[in-house]
């Protein structure tokens, strides 16, 4: 596994800690947009536009939002595999 | 949630769904005993964390399986159907709160390692104070919850078995049991994921029957979103003086929806008995995947659940809407009922068996209250005029609404008795490793070795299960409260304080511990007063909620989303005090920054320090 050598104090890997936080940012705006967004704020207006026959927001609220979260969850795994790569912080 | 209180008899005439049903629970008993039994464990290691081996898909499985209690099977579709566009709350709260628990948590908490939450919050906190408080959280959650649980198992038993509620109870305990004590986490790892099969299963087959029915997709998802159904119940239900079905903040204004969606997301990524499935992966990335497959497991029944609720809400406002009523009428078991019918075309009266059968539970009421003979579901404050159906009957009495075979409705049984089996074993787990690990061994025997550890741990899950049974067979009042309190608790404390002990490294003791106890004393103080005439037993609450009357919040802030605002004072108390009193020492920082990075989830410092117990509060 770890090839470098035992140290006291662990190196802090600043850039690796400061890009996962960009991609969780960005991930968790657009989760917060689906869900509080699209699904309580703006549900109303979404709802004059149709998805087959349901209204917008509705479908948002009660498929397309769990659709949405589960793709974050994805994208984020295979980013921060690539991170993990990127920084030689994998296992 | 109240599902507990009264779960549904099938009925006498049943004795083919009595058949099936016996057939379906013994097979998949014999399964769980046979898993338990081939995963029985020698160390402790499996036992809390199942040897941290699990595969990431498995552990999604078994995190479903764990995650989605019997409220989820039994009473989450018909609260969504008659909560409609507003029943979003439970979808999107639950689900979502995984994304938070996907980034925010899990993949450090597999970092850190170890065996419980309490764990971290001791160690991340350099305070033995601190892990008591969390150990005394996890084990009131997982008690109340475990104990509506146990009870929903024993009322299956006695109503699609025939036997006493209690001998349900202790046959479920029995199982349990078993499976838990023997094999630990492992066992329960292993059970669960059979256990998550056998509950979608069940969840799907009468899901995919009912759309294929009423749409022209048999997938229910897509049935949903082309098929006309929502159309028709919207003109049904205004024709009968109800707000239409997608018509959102017709139950709940929009601030409390928005609370209750956000203390419901936090809670679930703060609840120790999920938090700890992540433990048992074998490394970060695992526990990332993990999460993914968790998500996708739990979306197969929280994106049908909406669908069945809608169909359920269609078939039941057009087929009783305007149907007869027949004169009262005892069947061969001697209960009454009244007969309801509907005319078919060539003028002959069709009974509507499932009414019936249900009336005999006492879950449907009928009364015609013009003695007009014709059934009206019309809107009276919400509920319809001449018939009172109970929400948790909806995923049961959907089978027999659609007219599918007695199979299907055994199948849906047995998945209702997975579902509370693998939430029950996953928390009474919990309770056991806090009681065991956290309270007993660290405090009074850290030395202890590690047959007497197991032994201790495996005494501790037996007690627990006597407790959960004790609570299965005479439940207190409040089981049904259970949910707010478990999840307002846990968003309100647990959540804020590990999301801080990763993502800041100046977080210290006083800040955390000041931001959980404020956070957990505004909660549950919030709930009991809100909730003290079911909680305490007073006439009337002690307090009416907060805003009420308010333009933005008429009804006031409902406890269950009381916990979004905790959360907050949690943060900001934490924020304040730790900013004004001396920064955590150097090993904790170096901790937070180990535990930010994958690599090493394997090194000697990731395990268990018999030093712990020691250096308490240096």
């Amino acid at each position: 596994m770890s090839s470098s050598p035992p140290t006291n104090r662990p190196e802090p890997k600043v850039a690796y800690w400061r890009q996962n936080l960009m991609v969780i940012g960005a991930l968790l705006t657009i989760w917060a947009f689906v869900a509080f967004g699209c699904s309580i704020f703006f549900i109303e207006w979404l709802n004059q536009f149709q998805i087959g026959n349901l209204p917008l927001g509705f479908w948002f609220a009660q498929q397309g939002s769990m659709y949405v979260f589960l793709v974050l969850i994805l994208v984020y795994a295979l980013v921060m595999d690539y991170l993990d790569r990127k920084h030689d912080v994998k296992e | 949630m109240d599902f507990i209180e009264q779960m549904p008899l099938l009925g006498a005439a049943m004795t083919a769904t009595r058949a099936w049903t016996f057939g379906f629970v013994t097979i998949t008993f014999m399964i769980y005993l046979y898993i338990g039994w081939r995963s029985r464990v020698k160390e402790s290691g499996e036992f809390y964390v199942a040897g941290q081996g699990v595969p990431a898909i498995a552990n999604g499985a078994a995190t479903a399986a764990d995650w989605m209690s019997a409220a989820s099977f039994i009473s989450m579709a018909g609260l969504i159907s008659g909560l409609g566009s507003d029943g979003s709350v439970f979808l999107l709260g639950w689900t979502g709160g995984y994304v938070l628990l996907a980034m925010l948590l899990a993949p450090y908490l597999r970092k850190f390692g170890q065996y419980t939450v309490p764990d971290f919050v001791a160690k991340r906190y350099y305070s033995e104070t601190a892990r008591i408080v969390a150990a005394v959280c996890a084990v009131f959650i997982s008690i109340t919850y475990v104990a509506g649980q146990m009870r929903g198992v024993g009322i299956v038993f006695a109503r699609f078995l025939e036997v006493e509620t209690w001998q349900g109870v202790v046959l479920g305990m029995v199982i349990v049991g078993v499976f838990a004590v023997l094999g630990g986490m492992k066992g329960i790892t292993w059970t669960q994921v059979v256990q998550f099969f056998v509950l979608i299963a069940a969840f799907l087959i009468p899901t995919f029957a009912l759309s294929g029915m009423l749409t022209d997709s048999s997938v229910p998802q897509i049935g949903f979103t082309t098929g006309d159904i929502a159309e028709k119940v919207n003109l049904i239900q205004e024709d009968l003086g109800f707000s239409s079905y997608t018509q959102p903040f017709t139950n709940y204004d929009m601030a409390n929806v928005f609370f209750i969606m956000f203390a419901l997301m936090a809670g679930t990524a703060g609840l120790p008995h999920v938090i700890v499935r992540f433990y048992t992966v074998a490394n970060v990335r695992a526990a990332r995947y993990s999460a993914f497959w968790a998500l996708l497991f739990i979306c197969l029944l929280y994106t049908s659940a909406p669908v069945l609720a809608m169909f359920a809400r269609y078939s039941i406002l057009n087929t009783l809407e305007g149907a007869h009523i027949g004169e009262v009428a005892k069947g061969e078991d001697e209960v009454e009922y009244i007969p309801v019918y509907r005319i078919n075309d060539e003028g002959k009266e069709v009974p509507i068996q499932w009414v019936d059968t249900w009336q005999k539970t006492g879950l449907i009421k009928i009364d015609d209250k013009n003695k007009d003979g014709i059934l009206s579901l019309r809107n009276v404050n919400g509920n319809f005029d001449e018939v009172t159906i109970d929400k948790d009957i909806l995923v049961l009495a959907t089978p027999e609404i659609a007219q599918l075979s007695p199979w299907v409705i055994a199948i849906v049984a047995t998945g209702g008795l997975a579902a509370a089996l693998s939430t029950a074993a996953g928390l009474l787990l919990v309770i056991s490793s806090s009681m065991a690990h956290d309270l007993y061994v660290h405090f009074f025997e850290p030395n202890a070795s590690e047959p007497r550890r197991l032994f201790i741990a495996r005494i501790m899950i037996i007690g627990a299960i006597l407790v959960a049974g004790y609570f299965g067979i005479a439940p207190p009042g409040f089981i049904g409260e259970v949910v707010a309190f478990a999840f307002g608790l846990a968003a309100a404390s647990f959540f804020p304080i590990i999301f801080l002990g990763i993502f800041d490294k100046r977080m210290n003791r006083q800040g955390a511990t000041s931001g959980m106890i404020v956070g957990i004393l505004f909660t549950a103080i919030y709930i009991i007063l809100c909730r003290s005439d079911r909680v305490l037993g007073f006439d009337e609450p002690l307090m009416t909620p907060w805003f009420q009357g308010s333009s933005w919040m008429p009804n006031g802030l409902r406890p269950e989303g009381v916990g979004a605002i905790g959360l907050a004072l949690n943060f900001i108390v934490a924020m304040t005090i730790s900013r004004l009193t001396a920064p955590p020492p150097e090993e904790v920082q170096d901790l937070v920054e180990s535990v930010r990075v994958p690599r090493g989830s394997h090194a000697p410092e990731a395990h268990f320090d018999e030093t712990d117990a020691e250096a308490d509060n240096p």
